[in-house]
């Protein structure tokens, strides 16, 4: 049983790995604001911040506070020759509804409004008891991981940068006006881009598991 | 920025594999290799390499390719105007953009619909082709192909969100309104499902084929 021995002798708590590219390394904890990064593929394995957990948590009460807001407020509007029309973000979503779209309304509103509020929630569920020094709520594992596959699925930004190609368009034929929820959704796309970099995946799910101290 | 010591004495990368280890992708957490069938932190089925993981990305890709071809035929926007009304397909719109002279939104929506669906389709297959069959490309530059590919790709949404704004706000009675055209949900169907082929692929694969020049 000769070959086996290599793999008795190594301790896989004291082992990480690179989940990019499998390259093995002994764990080093990096202090704060230093960052352990995989050597062959460069991917970011262990970036603590201080305070991080906190921090994210008032980042996603603002999403959530923002996100509300940019529902209920007028939009955009438009004037041209007496004519005018306000719209908010979910009449923009719901733009394809109708039998041939109405799956496609749905599917927009996820992306810009439903999974960014989604993910702050998620965010707070499982952040609270690990900053709080409580035990975990029922669930978080599966909530980190979610909150982990929703974020590609996430576009408030690339639907701001859309409302400045949409307003280019019809620039020329109407007059446009921004309604308070734009500017909340401008606010929005900040708030979340800080938030997602300031978590580091390695040490929420170290404490998932021990939960003293973040 | 903390250098990770590497578990190997020489400067070439040690993988997990070879240490008889497997690391969970969900949660990150190493387990022996062969001892568990799923992941005892999160639950996630542990796979040292995912080799089914290219019959996924080839399906993914081949679904959005034919979904992006009625995309590209069919009308992305009606606009119904007191006279005429218009349909624009993705390329025709843009071609309306330069007639007018708004070159740089003419850009943004070439570069975002056009280009990079197409550079999407053939980076994913260059990545998805290098991993079985021997090629030049290092690693490294295999990794920032896909790292590129998963970063850019959502970027594509960008049309579908402007034909949502055109035609909710361009609602002005008879004078003028804007309806989404057949085209907008094949263009969505499309950019979904490359982002799940791009998701799909495991990349621990770009290295096992070619551990002599992977540390660039």
């Amino acid at each position: 049983m000769n070959a086996a021995a290599p793999q008795t002798e190594i301790n896989p708590d004291e082992i990480i790995v690179c989940p990019t590219c499998d390259a093995a390394y002994h764990l080093q904890r990096p202090s704060f604001d230093e960052r352990a990064v995989c050597e062959r593929c460069h991917t970011a394995l262990i970036t603590p911040r201080r305070k991080a957990g906190m921090q994210i948590i008032a980042l996603a009460l603002s999403v959530l506070i923002l996100v509300v807001a940019a529902v209920c407020f007028p939009f955009l509007s438009i004037r041209a020759a007496g004519a005018t029309n306000s719209i908010s973000v979910l009449e923009t979503a719901l733009a394809f509804r109708g039998e041939a779209y109405g799956p496609l309304a749905w599917v927009v509103l996820g992306f810009i409004v439903v999974i960014p509020f989604v993910r702050a929630v998620l965010s707070i569920y499982v952040l609270v008891p690990l900053v709080f020094e409580r035990p975990v709520y029922r669930g978080a594992k599966e909530a980190f991981k979610w909150l982990d596959r929703l974020h590609p699925w996430s576009m408030a930004e690339i639907f701001v940068l859309g409302c400045a190609v949409a307003l280019v368009k019809v620039a020329d034929l109407a007059e446009i006006r921004f309604g308070a929820a734009f500017w909340m959704f401008c606010g929005l796309v900040v708030v979340v881009l800080v938030q997602d970099s300031f978590l580091c995946r390695w040490s929420v799910w170290n404490s998932l598991v021990h939960p003293r101290k973040q | 920025m903390v250098g990770m010591e590497l578990s190997g004495s020489s400067s070439k990368a040690v993988t997990a594999r070879a240490l008889g280890l497997v690391v969970c992708r969900n949660c990150t957490k190493v387990h022996r290799l062969g001892e568990a069938e799923t992941c005892a932190r999160c639950g996630q089925r542990l796979l040292s390499r995912d080799t089914k993981s290219l019959q996924r990305v080839w399906a993914w890709w081949l679904l959005g390719l034919i979904c992006y071809i009625p995309a590209n035929m069919y009308p992305m926007l009606q606009t119904r105007t007191l006279l005429k009304v218009q349909e624009d397909t993705i390329v025709g719109g843009a071609v309306e953009l330069i007639h007018h002279g708004s070159y740089g939104i003419a850009a943004i929506i070439l570069i975002a619909s056009v280009a990079i669906p197409i550079g999407k389709f053939a980076a994913v297959a260059l990545v998805a082709i290098s991993v079985v069959r021997p090629s030049s490309l290092s690693g490294a530059k295999l990794r920032f192909v896909h790292e590129v590919v998963e970063y850019v790709g959502r970027w594509s949404m960008i049309d579908i969100f402007v034909v949502a704004i055109l035609s909710s706000l361009v609602q002005l009675n008879s004078l003028a309104a804007v309806q989404p055209g057949q085209a907008s949900l094949f263009f969505a169907l499309s950019v979904v499902f490359t982002m799940l082929s791009a998701q799909a692929f495991d990349t621990r694969l770009i290295w096992d084929t070619r551990l002599q020049d992977d540390t660039a």
